[in-house]
C-alpha cells in the first residue's frame, strides 16, 4: 500500500522549474531513496512534502489524503518527519531539550494545567521523559543527554537529528542527505543503523543521499532527479545498469 | 547630598527602572521570536492605563477586577494586533511588517485621541499606594516598594515559563529556528499569539504601575516610555529578557541619578537614554547580555 504519493508536482521559482511533474509513489515498510547530482530539485522535493514550499501545482497524498498546501507542522502531526541536509538542532538547547521540543506535541494536556502542575500534567510530562529518555538510550546519546547539542561531535548530532524526527512518533521518515560529511566507517554504522531503526520503529524510509554505497545496500527502489525531472526509477541492480542515470549522476567507476 | 537623599534617589531609580523593565521585556520577546520592533508596544501601555482608568473612574468598578480586566484585556489587544497587523504580513519583507508595526502604533494614538480627547485624564488615586512612610529619614511611597518587587517576581515567573513549561520550549525553539520548529510540529500561530499576550499583559501591569505614580494619562503618554523601553531593550541585548531587565534598570537609575546630581541637567533627562544607547552601540553593539549575530544560511 502506498503512504506517499505525489502527482504530478511542480515547483517553480520565477522562471526556474526546480521539480518538474514529479510523480514519486513510497510504499509503507519501504526504503526508498532520491539521487541526483546536486541541484537536481531533491531537497525541494522534500521540502514540497513536508510543507516547507507549496506546490506550484500538482497534489501530495500521504496515506490516500491530499496534504497539498497544509503547514508543516499539520503534516508533521500526520507522520512525516524529517531531517535536514545541513544540520538544523536548536543550538543552544541541550540534546534532551532538542528531543522534548519534538515530543510536546504527542501529550494531551494543555498550557494551563501545565502551569499549574497538575497531577495530569506532571504525569503527562514524567511520561513523555521518559519515552524521551528510552529514545536517547536506543539512539546512544543518553551520557549526552544534558550536553548543548551543538557541542557534541559531528556524528552525534547526525543522529541526534534521527532521534529528534523520532520523537515525533512518525510513520514516514524523510532523511536528508544522513551521511553528508561521513567518513566510510561512519557510513557503514549509519546504515546499519538506518535499518534497525526502520525495524524497530515500524517506519517508512524516504531519502536523499549521494553515498552510493549506502543507497544501493540498504534501499528498495530508488527514484532518479535531474534537473528537477525523474530520469529513472527502479531497483538498485536496475538504476546501477540505466544509461542515463550513469551518464548524468553515476559517471564512470572512479567517480563514484 | 545627605545619605538620605541619595537612598531615596537611589530607590526612585529603582522602581522607574522596574516600571522599564516590565515594558522592554514586552519589546524583547517580540524581537527573539519574529525579529520584529513592535512599536506599537508603547501604545499598548498607554490604551492599558485608559482601559484602567474608565474600569475604576467611570464604572467604578472595584479596584482589584479593575486590574485584573486590565491585563487581561490588554493581552487580548496584544493578540489582535499580531493577528490582523503582523500575521498577514509574516512572509513579507521584513521592512513591510515594521511600517505596519508604525502604522498601530499611530492607529492607537489617534483612535484614544479621538475616543477619549486629548486632555489628560487623572488616573485614580490610590491612598494606600501613595501616602509616604518613613525609613530611617527616609520618605518613601509604598509604592516605590511595590513596583520593583512586582517586576521581580513577575520576572521569576516569566523566566518559569520560558525556561520549564512546554510553551516556554516552544518560544524557544520558534526563535532559534522558526522553519525547524513548525516542521517538529510546534504550532507557530499559537506560540507567537501567547507571546504577544504575555509581553501585553506584563505592559499592563507596568501602565497600572505608571498610572498610580505619574496620576496623569493621556494618548500620547506610551510615546516616551515606548522608545526609552526599546532602547532598555537593546541595551540590554535585543532579544534577551534578563537583558531587558537588565537595561530598564539602568536607563531608570541612569536618569532618576542625572537628575539628583547635577540638577542643572534635568532638562536632559529624556536625553540620557539616547546617549546611553550610543555609546553602547559604539562599543558593544549586541548589548550587554545579547549573544553575537550570526546569519542563518
Amino acid at each position: 500500500m502506498s503512504i506517499l504519493k505525489t502527482e504530478n508536482v511542480v515547483m517553480q521559482f520565477g522562471g526556474v522549474v526546480a521539480v518538474d511533474s514529479l510523480n514519486i509513489e513510497v510504499n509503507e515498510g519501504e526504503i526508498v531513496a532520491l539521487i541526483g547530482p546536486n541541484g537536481a530539485g531533491k531537497t525541494t522535493a522534500f521540502n514540497c512534502i513536508t510543507g516547507v514550499y507549496i506546490p506550484t501545482s500538482g497534489r501530495v497524498l500521504f496515506e490516500d489524503q491530499n496534504i497539498t498546501g497544509k503547514s508543516p507542522d499539520k503534516i508533521t502531526k500526520l507522520g512525516i518527519a524529517r531531517t535536514f541536509q545541513n544540520i538544523r538542532l536548536f543550538k543552544d538547547l541541550t540534546v534532551m531539550e532538542n528531543v522534548l521540543i519534538a515530543k510536546h506535541l504527542h501529550v494531551n494536556y494543555n498550557f494551563l494545567s501545565a502551569t499549574l502542575r497538575l497531577p495530569k500534567a506532571l504525569y503527562g510530562e514524567r511520561q513523555m521523559k521518559n519515552e524521551c529518555e528510552e529514545l536517547l538510550e536506543r539512539l546512544g546519546l543518553t551520557a549526552v543527554k544534558n550536553e548543548i547539542s551543538s557541542s557534541l561531535p559531528y556524528g552525534m548530532q547526525r543522529h541526534l537529528e534521527i532521534a529528534r524526527a523520532l520523537a515525533t512518533n512518525p510513520k514516514l521518515l524523510l532523511l536528508d542527505e544522513p551521511a553528508a560529511g561521513m567518513n566510510p566507517h561512519e557510513t557503514d554504522e549509519l546504515t546499519a543503523f538506518i535499518k534497525t531503526v526502520k525495524d524497530d520503529y515500524h517506519l517508512t524510509v524516504f531519502m536523499i543521499e549521494h553515498h552510493m554505497d549506502l543507497v544501493m545496500e540498504i534501499s528498495d527502489r530508488i527514484y532518479v532527479l535531474d534537473f528537477g525531472q525523474t530520469i529513472a526509477k527502479g531497483t538498485p541492480d536496475e538504476i546501477q545498469n540505466n544509461d542515463r542515470v550513469i551518464q548524468a549522476y553515476l559517471g564512470v567507476q572512479e567517480d563514484a | 547630598m545627605t545619605m538620605a537623599t541619595f537612598m531615596q534617589q537611589l530607590t526612585n531609580g529603582i522602581s522607574l527602572g522596574s516600571l522599564y523593565a516590565l515594558i522592554a521585556i514586552g519589546y524583547t520577546m517580540v524581537y527573539g521570536i519574529l525579529r520584529l520592533i513592535n512599536f506599537a508596544h508603547g501604545d499598548i501601555v498607554m490604551m492599558a492605563a485608559y482601559f484602567a482608568f474608565f474600569g475604576i473612574a467611570v464604572f467604578h468598578i472595584p479596584w482589584y477586577i479593575t486590574f485584573l480586566a486590565v491585563v487581561l484585556l490588554t493581552a487580548l489587544l496584544g493578540i489582535v494586533v499580531e493577528r490582523t497587523a503582523y500575521r498577514t504580513l509574516r512572509d513579507a519583507p521584513r521592512t513591510s511588517i515594521l511600517i505596519s508595526a508604525i502604522g498601530v502604533s499611530f492607529l492607537l494614538e489617534n483612535l484614544a485621541t479621538y475616543l477619549f480627547s486629548g486632555i489628560p485624564k487623572a488616573f485614580p488615586e490610590f491612598k494606600f499606594m501613595t501616602t509616604p512612610f518613613s525609613v530611617g529619614g527616609v520618605l518613601i511611597q509604598p509604592l516605590v516598594v511595590v513596583v520593583p518587587v512586582v517586576t521581580i517576581l513577575l520576572l521569576f515567573v516569566l523566566l518559569f515559563i520560558i525556561n520549564k513549561t512546554r510553551l516556554g520550549m516552544a518560544m524557544r525553539a520558534v526563535s532559534k529556528d522558526y522553519e525547524t520548529a513548525r516542521l517538529m510540529g510546534i504550532e507557530i500561530n499559537g506560540v507567537i499569539s501567547a507571546t504577544f499576550g504575555i509581553g501585553s499583559g506584563l505592559a499592563a501591569v507596568g501602565a497600572l504601575m505608571w498610572g498610580m505614580k505619574y496620576s496623569s494619562i493621556q494618548p500620547l503618554m506610551g510615546v516616551m516610555p515606548g522608545l526609552k523601553c526599546f532602547i532598555a531593550a537593546v541595551i540590554g541585548g535585543i532579544g534577551n529578557i534578563k537583558g531587558a531587565v537588565l537595561g530598564g534598570f539602568i536607563l531608570g537609575l541612569a536618569e532618576i541619578l542625572l537628575v539628583a546630581f547635577l540638577p542643572s541637567l534635568t532638562g536632559y533627562r529624556d536625553a540620557i537614554a539616547f546617549i546611553i544607547l550610543i555609546i553602547i552601540l559604539l562599543f558593544r553593539p549586541m548589548g550587554i547580555l545579547g549573544e553575537k549575530q550570526t546569519d542563518k544560511v
